[in-house]
């Protein structure tokens, strides 16, 4: 296959470049200026998402678009490859970037310093990470996301997210080190770094190196399980996406998805089914990793109050459900489960943008001011807590409730808050129970094989956890809407309920054309599980042959 | 070699593991440079270790790596060292700043009741 007409997959790891470069030479202090640039670069970005997901999708069967930027002979240089799985985390990460620059646009920005570079800096680096084919280039993409986010988690500044980001960064260095022996034990063995040439020399390498091999690739897969929020390695997630600003808190929505994105993409690749004796080594792990992050998330939910507490641990259980269900290995059902994804990460995001607001609304204009954490984490809720005041009815006297008008901007708060609820809980008739069901039933389709008790624990924690999500998602609701408050109703400005509707619409749309986006989905998944045609086409690729070009040379082991 | 480069991995991440536990800050960054040191070490030693042997093709030697030493290792370590070293000095502007913040140098930014 010619490389040199794949252009457009580069397209979306230089735009953010050389946009932050921009910002930079325009200044900090310009900053509705750099605002609207970001707002550009990010919208530009989402369209040539869209577009690189049409093309490799309605290129046919093989749907894997290859481009050598050093125009290297492929196992020498470095590639990058845009597949179907791919593209698709491509636009789910421009929706999300998108919106959440518009709410940054808004207030946020101003918070600290430097806000619209490092947000493209942070965009460079996770759409780099879903594109390349190279696995040292995958550890430098992620070292450009991390040390991009260690800067916007501490944006705004203050000692709640002083310290959670101390923490941030002291187990991302750690996890950095792990991905780094990782990446040398597999570059050890294999003799190379190109994950399409070492899914090709695995199952050649001698039964000695067997053992190492294994080795490696749990080291690898913890630093990438680390990032994804597996339990016991999830700690640093809820204080530290609570304590970010709230742009920050709905863009890092992505993060934990790029460590389920190159678990999935790594452990398909390298340890497939026609990996020999390796195939499919750590399934057992990936499952029940995600029972116990699943039951983790459970229990956060159920002892958190704050709407982005609710956010953070929605999160966890979104990447708890995913890894779970990666780890059946199963086409279909990682075709669903890449469709219970993107729902999931979109409710997630536009609840951290939606608990801003409510936050706002609850607390005035404090949300620039430390978070108060005595009031903020209190438990249980206590009845006295609500403040009952003599034009309260909690009994059925409703002369207080007749002619007193919701006002616009709580009807809208409220309303997303419940679509969001709707969707992580996994109630109809949105995207959250599309994608359940759609699992649930794959699990438990007996005719092929009798469900397995990996199964029934699914079924079961998939439920609770919906249920408990429910019950949590009530509780916050009628905290924050039902009680008492003396603040009049907040003042919204329309460039911050946009994003929040863009989201929410993103997941009527993911239930509307849910017959369409879950054969792309199957589609990806197929494309994953059965990589042949995605090792084929990188070493396939031929560089561009230009005048005075030596041909590429190389030492092979 | 081997033996001598391998102990001092071993020591090198067991002494950075201990710092990394520890309650201090500053003890938590000198851990991780430690630990960013053995990596980078076990990166180099990964190729194959050899004394006075070039990376760079020269006229005249067979292009294999029984005349040569692998230059992947070599140029790999390079950029982790730079990552590590970008990501240690942040970590110590944030150990400043928390210090300055809370009055303490505990990672949790209060002293254990």
């Amino acid at each position: 296959m010619d490389a040199s007409d794949w252009h457009l997959i580069v397209v979306p790891v230089l735009l953010p470049l050389v946009t932050a470069a921009f910002m930079l030479l325009v200044g900090d202090a310009r900053r509705t200026l750099n605002g609207w640039l970001n707002v550009a670069s990010t919208a530009a970005s989402l369209v040539v998402a869209v577009a690189l997901m049409a093309r490799v999708h309605l290129q046919g069967t093989s749907a894997v678009g290859v481009y050598l930027p050093a125009n290297w002979q492929v196992p020498f240089g470095i590639v990058l490859v845009a597949d179907r799985l791919s593209a698709l985390m491509l636009v789910l990460t421009a929706v999300i970037a998108t919106s959440s620059v518009l709410f940054a646009v808004a207030r946020w920005h101003r918070a600290g310093v430097y806000f619209h570079p490092l947000f493209q800096l942070q965009l460079m680096g996770v759409n780099g990470a879903f594109l390349t084919g190279d696995l040292f280039n995958l550890f430098v993409f992620f070292e450009v996301m991390l040390a991009a986010s260690y800067g916007l988690l501490l944006h705004g500044s203050g000692r709640r997210r002083v310290h959670a980001g101390l923490h941030y960064l002291a187990v991302n260095l750690l996890a950095s080190s792990l991905f780094l022996i990782g990446v040398a034990m597999m570059y050890g063995i294999t003799g190379t770094l190109n994950m399409a040439d070492m899914a090709r020399k695995i199952p050649t390498i001698p039964d000695l190196d067997r053992n190492l091999l294994h080795a490696g690739a749990a080291i690898l897969a913890i630093a990438f399980l680390i990032k994804a929020a597996v339990w016991p390695l999830n700690f640093w997630l809820a204080p530290a996406y609570r304590a970010a600003a709230a742009p920050v808190g709905a863009l890092f929505a992505i993060l934990t998805k790029v460590g389920v994105y190159a678990v999935l993409r790594l452990w398909t690749l390298l340890l497939s089914t026609e990996a020999g004796e390796s195939a499919l080594f750590g399934a057992d792990a990936l499952v029940w990793g995600g029972f116990a992050t699943v039951t983790f998330a459970t229990l956060g939910l159920l002892a958190s109050l704050e709407v982005r507490r609710l956010a953070a641990y929605s999160i966890i259980l979104s990447s708890g459900t995913l890894l779970a269900v990666v780890g059946f290995g199963q086409p279909p059902l990682i075709g669903a489960a890449l469709y219970y994804l993107l729902g999931s990460t979109l409710a997630a995001s536009a609840l951290f943008l939606v608990g801003d607001l409510i936050e706002r609304a609850r607390t005035g204009a404090a949300a620039e001011a430390p978070i108060r954490v005595e009031d903020a984490d209190r438990l249980p809720f206590y009845l006295e807590r609500m403040d009952l005041g003599e034009d309260t009815n909690l009994d059925d006297d409703a002369r207080a409730l007749i002619g007193r008008a919701i006002p616009a901007a709580m009807a809208f708060l409220g309303l997303s808050f419940m679509l969001c609820a709707l969707l992580i809980a996994g109630l109809p008739p949105l995207s959250g129970f599309l994608a359940k069901f759609a699992m649930l039933s794959l699990v438990l389709d007996g005719a092929a094989a009798p469900v397995s008790s990996e199964g029934w624990t699914l079924l079961f924690l998939l439920l609770a956890s919906g249920l408990t999500a429910m019950i949590a998602m009530s509780r916050a609701g009628v905290r924050s809407f039902w009680t008492p408050s003396e603040r009049p109703a907040p003042r919204l400005r329309a460039i911050e309920c946009i994003p929040i509707a863009a989201l929410l619409v993103a997941c009527v749309g993911l239930a509307v054309l849910a017959d369409s986006v879950l054969a792309y989905a199957n589609a990806a998944a197929d494309g994953v599980l059965r990589p042949r045609p995605y090792i084929e086409s990188v070493m396939s690729a031929t560089p561009v042959p230009a005048s005075g070009t030596r041909p590429a040379q190389g030492v092979t082991r | 070699m081997e033996l001598i480069l391998a102990g001092t991995i071993g020591i090198l991440t067991a002494c950075g593991v201990w710092l990394v536990l520890r309650p201090r800050t500053f003890e938590v960054a000198m851990g991780l440079s430690l630990l960013a040191y053995a990596v980078n070490l076990f990166i180099f030693s990964i190729g194959s270790l050899s004394i006075a042997q070039e990376p760079i093709i020269a006229p005249g030697r067979p292009a294999d790596l029984l005349h040569y030493t692998d230059p992947m290792p070599q140029a790999l370590v390079l950029t982790a060292i730079v990552i590590s070293f970008a990501t240690t000095a942040l970590f110590l502007v944030l150990l400043l700043v928390s210090r300055g913040l809370s009055d303490t140098d505990h990672v949790d930014g209060e002293e254990e009741r």
